[in-house]
């Protein structure tokens, strides 16, 4: 019903509200994440070390990303999320609308070793993660990229992609010869967004669209797909599982994902030690050890098991022809690209 | 007066009901309800308010850049604003420069023209060196991005700039304002929002179809068997009822889906060579939907059934009507309001589905909440959100009122 929807959209401030009228007992510091394997992941590199050695506890949380639920944190002041995954553009959104704790580089141990490119101004690259083309060898051997993906002759069956204009469009323009460097230029114009969705329309039938990460690789588990676009931590996770399934590294997009501080949290101080320590080269290098996403602090990088690096997205080798997400291109542009892409997958 | 002590003087006593107790009557019932009114006036009526609110809202622009906001108020919307508008602009940005307001400002105007995000930004950060720019504020502005010299850009700032908006709703009913200010409908690839209502009437309607087809004979079957088998039937129709909406959902994929239990059987028994696609497309909306909302037409047709005494049937027998005819005549009208309500009340149900499309619908079967979900949690687009919600809510406002007046909003809800 509409009402429920209603209550559904004002409820959670509403709800907050109550809570912390009710609740005026000390708080433990609470660290969110996006769940499953990676959360995984993080629970062993970083949670359960920092609190053994803090002697704190240290509550998680998961969520599937969007910045609604911080925005209604902050509007009821109940902020109860002390340090936050976000992916790049929901914190450059977050940022501006000042949901966020201003990043302090000097509060931060580690602020010499992290890669420029990963400082932000409300947070602090925490791991960058790459969208691969996945299949299984024994079934469709031979793709080599992409433009493999639209090949329905040669490989027939349904194909996987996340049901979003971000990185999709992206993805056709690839397929379609587009090279990494003029890919955003391309998409800028009208006639680039309009050939990207003509390329869609092509493989339209036969794309069966996912929402989280972990659906990609069951359903290439379950044989529902015959290749997929994946995380490639995700993937990873599956082959160690037993799978066998291959990445191809060429044309990988890739991004980083950042640990931020909700603006309100009185938790500040534990929260800024919480980030140092899962910014530091040693807790990096377990991160990566567990679940192959590349990591933020330069000097981690040397210290990760040589039979890891082949598998990490910012490897030298599978940067070759790499596509970086230009993330102030989709803070300006998912608004109208999104519309049009939803419209185009409900015809 | 006199009554009145005569009351209280013997209380407890049968006294013909006076005024005053009658007041007092009423203040109890007043006080007994009291407990009510206030919880649906805090989860109902402020809430559905708000969202009704959200969805004309249009602070953001006026709040970061008054000064301009105010120019735009003044200005014809003809070519470019006065000198003292950009000034205004210029002023607005340097005081505004990395506040919130700027950022909820931006995103507002990024929904009148993509881009607008980054120009604003990029033109707060490039004023705050200038303090008097030698050649005036709109040649400086103009410098600083060529978008400052285009109408377009100033017409989406003055579209935006009022405290009140149509925005949202246009959008969500596929119109827009253009840049002359009259209303037109946008663009063929941008029109989603009325295909979608549609389809998410149509998809409560034929659900309450189906379930009214399933719900009617199962009803009357549930009021005639002997009682032993009728409460074996009713916990059956009671079962969905106690089971998570999420579970009953999930459980329909692993029936449904290619690998899954029916198309196992379907393939053994050799009735089909390949798998048929049975979830994730309109059929596995269509029985999911009917699963869970089969109670919720039964339940009122069921109550109407048992107060029609079987008397009458055989009235109509004893006076020559065939069974069919006496059906038709004489049992069906009497069911009648328990089918209003239970159609209502499943169709309004249904349109409102959100969790199950998503999970067992495919790319064509999502409804109109899928997208006040996605601009609610997702993006924080709540005015578009509570455009879209507004409008549904109109839509079976219209619906209830259409039905109440045909059978009556007091046979639907069961009090004649």
């Amino acid at each position: 019903m509409t009402t429920r929807r209603a209550r559904r959209l004002c409820g959670p401030i509403l709800f907050a509200t109550l809570i912390a009228s009710g609740s005026s007992h000390a708080r433990d510091l609470t660290v969110v994440g996006f769940g499953g394997s990676l959360q995984d992941a993080m629970r062993t590199a970083y949670f359960e070390p920092f609190s053994k050695r803090s002697g704190a506890p240290l509550i998680e949380e998961s969520y599937t990303g969007g910045i609604a639920k911080l925005k209604a944190m902050n509007q009821s002041r109940t902020v109860d999320w002390d340090v936050l995954q976000m992916d790049e553009n929901e914190m450059t959104l977050a940022c501006d609308e000042g949901l966020l704790e201003p990043f302090d580089w000097k509060s931060q141990p580690n602020a010499a070793d992290i890669i420029p490119q990963v400082k932000a101004p409300c947070g602090v690259g925490a791991f960058v993660w790459s969208k691969v083309l996945a299949f299984d060898p024994a079934k469709t051997p031979g793709v080599k990229s992409w433009a493999d993906f639209w090949d329905l002759k040669r490989w027939p069956g349904e194909r996987g992609l996340r049901k979003q204009a971000r990185m999709t469009l992206e993805i056709a323009l690839l397929a379609d010869g587009v090279a990494p460097d003029k890919l955003y230029e391309t998409l800028g114009t009208k006639a680039g967004v309009d050939r990207a969705f003509a390329k869609l329309d092509q493989i339209k039938p036969h794309i069966r669209w996912w929402v989280s990460g972990a659906q990609p690789v069951e359903w290439l588990a379950a044989g529902n797909v015959v290749m997929t676009s994946a995380y490639n931590g995700r993937v990873a996770a599956a082959n160690k599982d037993g799978r066998a399934f291959t990445m191809l590294w060429t044309h990988q997009l890739y991004s980083a994902d950042y640990w931020t501080i909700p603006k309100g949290t009185d938790k500040l101080a534990a929260a800024r030690e919480l980030v140092a320590y899962m910014t530091s080269a040693d807790a990096q290098k377990r991160f990566a050890e567990t679940i192959p996403y590349g990591v933020t602090n330069g000097r981690a990088s040397a210290l990760i098991d040589p039979k890891i690096q082949p598998d990490l997205p910012t490897a030298p080798q599978n940067m070759a022809g790499a596509l970086m997400i230009d993330t102030p291109f989709w803070v300006n542009n998912e608004d109208e690209l999104q519309q049009r892409f939803e419209r185009w997958v409900a015809q | 007066m006199a009554t009145t002590t005569e009351t209280i003087d013997r209380p407890g006593a049968l006294a013909p009901p006076s005024l005053s107790s009658r007041a007092k009557a009423r203040m109890v019932s007043a006080l007994l309800i009291a407990p009510l009114v206030l919880f649906l006036t805090l989860v109902f009526v402020l809430p559905l308010g708000g969202m009704l609110m959200h969805a004309v809202e249009n602070g953001e622009v006026g709040e970061a850049l008054p000064g301009v906001a105010a120019e735009m108020q003044g200005w014809s919307g003809e070519g470019l604003p006065p000198e003292s508008a950009y000034a205004a602009l210029a002023r607005d940005l340097k005081a505004a420069y990395g506040e919130p307001r700027l950022g909820e400002a931006s995103r507002r105007l990024n929904y009148e023209r993509s881009g607008y995000r980054a120009l604003l930004s990029k033109t707060a950060r490039s004023v705050r060196g200038i303090d008097r720019p030698q050649a005036g504020w709109a040649a400086e502005l103009t410098a600083i991005d060529a978008r400052w010299g285009e109408p377009a850009t100033w017409a989406a700032l003055r579209r935006a700039s009022p405290s009140l908006t149509p925005y949202y709703l246009l959008t969500a009913l596929d119109l827009r304002m253009d840049d002359n200010g009259s209303i037109a409908r946008a663009p063929a690839e941008e029109r989603i929002y009325i295909d979608t209502l549609a389809r998410t009437l149509w998809i409560g309607f034929i659900t309450t179809l189906l379930c009214l087809v399933l719900g009617f004979p199962l009803a009357h079957a549930l009021v005639s068997l002997p009682r032993g088998f009728a409460s074996v039937l009713m916990v059956c129709v009671l079962l969905p009822f106690w089971t998570s909406l999420l579970v009953r959902t999930s459980a329909w994929i692993v029936v449904l889906q290619k690998e899954g239990v029916l198309n196992g059987l379907l393939t053994r028994l050799g009735i089909v060579d390949a798998p048929l696609d049975l979830v994730f497309n309109r059929f596995g909306l269509y029985v999911a939907m009917v699963h869970i909302l089969l109670p919720f037409m039964i339940l009122p047709i069921l109550s109407v059934m048992k107060g029609i005494s079987p008397s009458y049937m055989r009235a109509s027998a004893s006076l020559g009507a065939h069974p069919a005819v006496g059906f038709l005549k004489v049992y069906l009208p009497m069911t009648l309001p328990g089918v209003g309500a239970g159609c209502l009340m499943t169709f309004i149900i249904g349109v409102g589905y959100y969790i199950t499309p998503s999970l067992v619908g495919g790319a064509r079967d999502q409804m109109t909440s899928y997208f006040i979900a996605y601009y609610a949690n997702t993006t924080i687009n709540w005015g578009l959100s509570s455009a879209l919600g507004a409008i549904l809510l109109a839509c079976i406002m219209l619906l209830y009122a259409t039905v109440g007046r045909l059978i009556g909003v007091g046979r639907i809800a069961g009090i004649q």
